[in-house]
């Protein structure tokens, strides 16, 4: 047991990586707030395209969306960072993060968008517009709002995942939480590091896990 | 580059196996673990709740990252075979548990009563009233979350699980081009993207819409 705490739960070494792990908990905190936003545009982008009547507007972004959807988080990340180089172009650990997460967000935010839009009855558009209101209007005033109503658990799930999708960029060597906590380990040859990541992860993450239980519960009630 | 193409099957083998066990164990767990909180036994449904809370809030990668470099501190080496395997198994199962059990608690009480009044035990209401119907709810939500923690089986590579991203990183670094990347891309859309268009099938299909 003493050995136990001393290896996986010891305070000395977890005061010793404070510093380094609250600047990378701050770098996590900045990367989502860059990748959520681009995220949630981006999926909106999507699912209007993927809505809209011509099919050679629909079929790419069906194609974009599920490609997206199929490839997994990381190795999108590894082909922007490894694969840009050869192309020529310089891009940074972060901004390779930012790019290939908000593309990957983009696609699952973009489906739960177009469920959500779904969702609503035809008939609202039509008395939008019998009301005299615009296409855009119509989308913007009348038909999104609700749809928004309708998935936010699914939104929120989402958001929670970018949090958690954050900890992958320790791969590329992103200074964020995960990164900051594995290098400690490493150089102080003890794992309670990334016990106490997992614990700070835990912080920001059980309020919104918590909420979209909530949230989940309330959405199923028929 | 035809030489790597070994390379990549093996690891697309690997990504596989690791996903059937994953999908199997977990969602099997999860719906265990839902069906116990249906019994609703307080002590019970503690430690169900605070395993899928902290297992949805744990990003992967660091449980990952701590059982593979934390457990040989207690004697235990795991390969990253496996504990890629236990992680997403077990994050899959909280998730599921959760979905399930949204699908159970939908189901209106008058199943339940309806159920034992005709002499049903708990199990045989369970498994002949209330799951077919939460199930059949439940499959959407179900089927994403499924893809999404399998693809997580790429996280494998940064603990040297042979599979298809390891695979694609060595062969890169060995032929100093790009190539192997692309291929290793491809061999993922080759089994992914025929999984996410089933599963939209699954949905069209076997999904009860919510009203």
């Amino acid at each position: 047991m003493e050995q136990l705490i001393q290896q996986f739960f010891n305070i000395e070494v977890m005061r010793q990586a404070l510093p380094l792990m609250l600047r990378g908990l701050g770098m996590t905190l900045f990367l989502c707030s860059i990748i959520i936003p681009l995220g949630l545009a981006g999926g909106l982008l999507l699912a209007v395209l993927s809505m809209r009547q011509t099919r050679w507007v629909r079929w790419p972004a069906f194609v974009f969306i599920d490609i997206l959807r199929a490839l997994p988080p990381l190795v999108l990340l590894i082909l922007v960072y490894s694969g840009m180089p050869f192309t020529g172009i310089q891009i940074s650990p972060f901004w390779a993060v930012c790019v290939a997460f908000g593309l990957n967000t983009s696609s699952y935010y973009g489906e739960i968008y177009r469920a959500g839009i779904d969702s609503i009855p035809a008939g609202q558009y039509e008395a939008a517009r019998s009301t005299g209101l615009s296409q855009t209007q119509a989308f913007g005033y009348i038909i999104l709002p609700q749809a928004v109503r309708n998935v936010l658990p699914d939104l929120v799930s989402n958001t929670l995942e970018v949090v958690k999708l954050t900890s992958l960029a320790s791969v590329v060597a992103l200074s964020e939480l995960l990164y900051a906590a594995n290098m400690a380990r490493s150089l102080l040859f003890n794992p309670s590091t990334l016990v106490l990541a997992a614990l700070m992860y835990i912080a920001i993450l059980w309020p919104l896990v918590r909420l979209l239980s909530r949230l989940e519960h309330k959405n199923f009630r028929i | 580059m035809e030489r790597y193409y070994g390379d990549i099957l093996w690891g697309m083998v690997v990504t596989v196996q690791i996903g059937i066990g994953v999908v199997i164990t977990g969602i099997l767990l999860g719906l265990v673990l839902a069906s116990l909180r249906a019994a609703r036994l307080k002590l019970l449904n503690v430690f169900i709740v605070a395993f899928a809370d902290l297992f949805r809030a744990f990003p992967p990668l660091v449980v990952i990252l701590f059982l593979y470099f934390g457990l040989p501190y207690l004697g235990i080496s795991l390969s990253g075979y496996v504990v890629v395997w236990l992680v997403l198994a077990l994050v899959l199962a909280a998730f599921s548990e959760e979905i399930f059990w949204a699908g159970i608690i939908s189901i209106k009480t008058g199943q339940w009563e309806a159920a034992s009044s005709t002499g049903l035990s708990f199990v045989q209401t369970l498994g002949h009233v209330v799951l077919p119907q939460a199930v059949r709810l439940t499959i959407p939500p179900l089927t994403n979350r499924t893809i999404a923690i399998v693809k997580h089986t790429a996280l494998g590579a940064v603990i040297g699980v042979p599979e298809i991203l390891n695979e694609a990183q060595s062969a890169m670094s060995r032929s100093g081009n790009a190539t192997p990347l692309i291929m290793g891309a491809v061999a993922y859309l080759i089994i992914f993207l025929p999984v996410v268009i089933f599963g939209r099938q699954l949905e069209k299909r076997f999904a009860w819409k919510r009203i």
